[in-house]
């Protein structure tokens, strides 16, 4: 799905999402000729239509966390899954903002996406993940939400 | 008001949607590609001993010492993992690769929703957008997606399927796992069994996947006394569905109180037949 700017006849720019847990989904574009900001608004239904393929609406820079549908999608005993520490050697400290932070991901995807933040500041030489350093990898990864 | 079309627009949406489905079949044949056959048990219809073939059928794998697992599709009615003596109140282990299949006897890898769900509870959704017959069948078959590319599966030999009654659903198989070995028509001897077993044989057709054996379950009554098989249903469906959708007729198994050892030992033609794969040159069963 595109969005286009009649007036500067550009293509719209993706600026953020929201699924604020109600069921609905928000996107922001903005035009890049005129700076007009659109908001997209889906109802649950259609939210669940296109979650229902197992993709992530808005896209993502991250590769899917096992299982992440099923694990999503149904209703599941209490310990049906267990997780493992992915581990990293030399991983970078975590903040205890920043891991109060992570406690508020999804616990079937918080692996991953701890993997994720630590290869981020690994690469980018970051002793120490903070929540401004969630903030940065956030917007570069396209992780919004996470 | 005329303005340009979705592909006259050269930039790529965000979404992504083609790019996300297209990575989703690539993690499916990443992970089938150290699977050396996928096998779909099939039957068109509830109740005719589907998922105890498929067991007897894995155990006959294991038992010549093959690598096998089984993925139970049938989400709704899972009893595949505990015919194996697979637990099924044991916790999936998740790795960043994916998930450990379960293990069940003689080694069997194993993956069903029995492992996700309470006892008694039917297969339920966290979504609260109503109307679920709308996107039920698409949840249920990307399930199925992940069963089959989130599951750390390694070498196998073989892969089977334990399919749920409804027909058209190997078609759906089909399009995640685009070159499904072979199938096996599981049938009892009734007239409306034969109707229903004739539908997945159909499906199958439409699908592209070679039927390489019908068996015929609950074919008569084997007295656990003196062994004599007598009658139990009416009918020949096994024989029928062969000739008239020329398919090999290869097993019967009469209903009695055999292990699953004993039945895998009846069903050594069938484990025969699909490791001669039907889509080599030479090979038509």
């Amino acid at each position: 799905m595109k969005f286009l700017c009649l007036e500067c006849d550009a293509q719209l720019t993706f600026t953020e999402r929201q699924q604020p847990g109600d069921g609905t989904f928000a996107a922001a574009f903005v035009c890049p000729r005129c700076g007009r900001r659109v908001a997209l608004l889906a109802n649950p239904m259609e939210t669940q239509l296109v979650s229902s393929l197992g993709v992530r609406i808005g896209g993502s820079e991250l590769e899917p966390a096992p299982m992440e549908l099923t694990r999503a999608a149904t209703v599941t005993r209490e310990g049906a899954f267990t997780e493992t520490d992915p581990g990293v050697p030399g991983r970078p400290r975590w903040s205890p903002e920043a891991q109060l932070r992570l406690g508020q991901v999804p616990r079937f995807v918080r692996g991953m996406v701890k993997k994720i933040y630590g290869e981020y500041a690994a690469e980018h030489h970051i002793v120490e993940i903070t929540p401004e350093v969630m903030d940065r990898a956030r917007t570069e990864l396209g992780m919004e939400g996470m | 008001m005329s303005f340009r079309t979705y592909f006259d627009v050269p930039g790529s949406d965000a979404s992504g949607l083609l790019q996300q489905v297209v990575g989703q079949r690539t993690r499916v044949a990443a992970r089938m590609a150290t699977v050396d056959r996928v096998v779909a048990v099939v039957s068109g219809k509830g109740g005719v001993g589907k998922s105890y073939v498929t067991a007897a059928l894995a155990v006959a794998f294991a038992r010549r010492g093959m690598a096998v697992g089984v993925v139970d599709a049938d989400l709704q009615s899972p009893t595949v993992a505990r015919l194996l003596d697979g637990r099924t109140d044991a916790p999936l282990r998740v790795e960043v690769d994916g998930v450990l299949p379960a293990e069940g006897r003689d080694g069997i890898r194993l993956m069903s929703s029995d492992h996700l769900l309470d006892d008694a509870r039917a297969l339920r959704w966290t979504s609260h957008a109503g109307e679920e017959h709308v996107w039920r069948g698409a949840t249920e078959t990307n399930v199925l997606r992940e069963f089959l590319a989130d599951v750390q599966w390694g070498d196998l030999d073989a892969l089977l399927v334990d399919m749920p009654p409804d027909a058209s659903r190997l078609i759906d198989l089909a399009a995640l796992v685009p070159r499904i070995a072979c199938a096996v028509a599981v049938t009892i001897p009734t007239p409306e069994s034969e109707r229903s077993v004739a539908r997945a044989l159909a499906a199958a057709r439409e699908a592209g996947v070679p039927i390489v054996a019908v068996v015929e379950n609950m074919s008569g009554y084997r007295c656990g006394n003196c062994h004599d098989v007598g009658p139990l249903f009416e009918g020949d469906a096994g024989v029928r569905l062969a000739a008239a959708h020329d398919v090999p007729f290869v097993a019967r198994l009469p209903f009695s109180h055999a292990s699953l050892n004993e039945v895998a030992d009846a069903l050594a033609p069938v484990a025969d037949a699909i490791l001669v794969d039907p889509r080599r040159p030479g090979n038509s069963p």
